[in-house]
């Protein structure tokens, strides 16, 4: 579950390729055109590497705190069936961020490095996951609209260039499928219920509009980096063209439930095809992301808890001899 | 601080930290390299690593991650310092170059020799036969 790649703002304005190769420079696109991917050990851009390291790292980090809201309602969750399904989808998301953890270190960084860069706050993961799931009808939603927001986006990155990091989104999404189907039965079965199950489901909706319209990003500015960026196969689509889509296939199937958005404005162009709607509130975006949400600090001292408790665990099992290797692939 | 989850609640998380770093170098341990294969008969493929700190945890790990939701038959793991790999750069050395046709099955074909032969020497030709056998039915 991850928004897409994000352009920090406090990177430099120099450019991207500055101080590079000319020559591995031009080899190194030249492949990435013929459709070959990048491998660990090849030659690569300083600021390729940099920038994949960034976005595989915040959407391992995406995974693991992205648990969190969903796995407060397990020991709550209604049925025994439900409750089973949901501790396999937070599994999973566990697992997933040890998928991208691993493909994040054949770039460089250790493992134990991103972890204490996400406990310290150095380091982003999905604003969304900021807010809290304040009822199980919360879970339903995100699970079937937050992670179908996700799969648009791991899709189109699976196409990317970057060798590991697509192998593990082609994992990733095909367990993906699962978490989407999952969502949208409890939607369903809430939406079709009683008259108290239905405002239950439409508070949830009006609650996380705003976190799922965030979800894929500010639009993005036209820059020398986006366009280096796009080059690279390091981002596959503008921000604005995952959120399209995703408000092409699912805003449809919420209307579907007679559910209503709590956006007036949103309306899909017959003329145009283009989806219009009110932008959500970016400074609250800018605002949650950096610290000042509902839920950050719950988030981080949670995993700064689990951490320190499991050290001597870690600790117990590590043998002097123990040499660390980059993973190869 | 307070939580809507409970369980939270009752840890008494302070609101702040220390910022201190909890992991040190190496407490994820070594890399390990998983194979994993679908069913009996077929072969072990590359799936990706886990981290652990003996091979008996790495297979446990691996179970987890590569084996949780496919098909499995059987698993390996191998330390990634134990394997040695051929490099990128050098892929040329496996380019069969044009001139190496004697290792393929379409540089050899001998029927023109045979047929010469066998009308030089007047030895029937079997699969004429069978030709007009054909063109009769």
């Amino acid at each position: 579950m991850y928004g897409n790649a994000q352009i920090d703002s406090k990177d430099k304005a120099r450019s991207l390729t500055e101080g590079e190769d000319p020559i591995k420079l031009a080899e190194f696109e030249a492949r990435i055109i013929r459709g070959e991917k990048i491998e660990p050990k090849d030659w690569m851009p300083a600021a390729y590497r940099k920038q994949l390291i960034r976005m595989i790292e915040q959407h391992a980090h995406s995974e693991i705190i992205g648990a969190l809201p969903e796995g407060t309602w397990i020991t709550r969750a209604p049925g025994f069936r439900r409750k089973l399904a949901l501790m396999a989808k937070v599994q999973d998301e566990v697992g997933h961020a040890q998928l991208l953890y691993s493909a994040a270190e054949t770039l460089g960084k250790t493992r134990e490095n991103m972890i204490n860069d996400l406990i310290n706050g150095k380091s982003k993961y999905s604003n969304v996951f900021n807010y809290p799931a304040m009822t199980w009808a919360d879970t339903a939603i995100i699970a079937w609209l937050i992670d179908a927001g996700a799969i648009i986006n791991q899709v189109t990155n699976s196409k990317g260039s970057y060798g590991p990091y697509c192998r593990a989104l082609e994992r990733i999404c095909s367990e993906e499928s699962f978490h989407l189907k999952y969502g949208h039965d409890n939607v369903v079965f809430l939406s079709t219920g009683t008259q108290q199950q239905r405002e239950m489901v439409q508070d949830a909706l009006n609650r996380w509009w705003t976190p799922i319209m965030h979800f894929h990003g500010p639009p993005d500015k036209v820059s020398q980096h986006t366009e280096v960026l796009m080059r690279w196969k390091v981002k596959m689509a503008s921000n604005d063209d995952m959120r399209y889509r995703f408000l092409d296939e699912y805003v449809p199937k919420i209307w579907d439930l007679g559910l209503t958005i709590p956006d007036p404005k949103l309306c899909k162009n017959e003329e145009t095809g283009v989806w219009e709607y009110t932008e959500p509130d970016w400074d609250e975006f800018k605002r949650v992301i950096n610290g000042d949400g509902p839920c950050n600090k719950e988030r981080l001292q949670v995993r700064r808890w689990a951490e320190e408790k499991g050290a001597w665990v870690r600790r117990a099992l590590l043998k002097a001899e123990t040499k660390y290797t980059i993973p190869l692939a | 601080m307070k939580s809507i989850d409970p369980r939270i609640n009752r840890l008494n998380l302070p609101e702040n930290n220390d910022g201190k770093e909890v992991l040190d170098k190496l407490e994820q341990w070594e890399t390990y390299e998983v194979f994993h294969q679908k069913k009996r008969g077929d072969q072990h493929v590359h799936v990706g690593i886990v981290h652990a700190a003996n091979p008996e945890l790495a297979i446990i790990m691996a179970k987890e991650a590569f084996g949780r939701r496919r098909q499995t038959a059987n698993l390996w793991v191998v330390k990634s310092s134990a394997v040695t790999a051929t490099d990128y750069d050098d892929q040329d050395i496996f380019e069969t170059t044009p001139e190496k046709t004697y290792r393929e099955a379409s540089d050899y074909y001998c029927m023109d020799r045979i047929r010469k032969y066998q009308q030089e020497h007047g030895i029937k030709d079997r699969k004429e036969d069978r030709r007009k056998k054909k063109e009769s039915v």
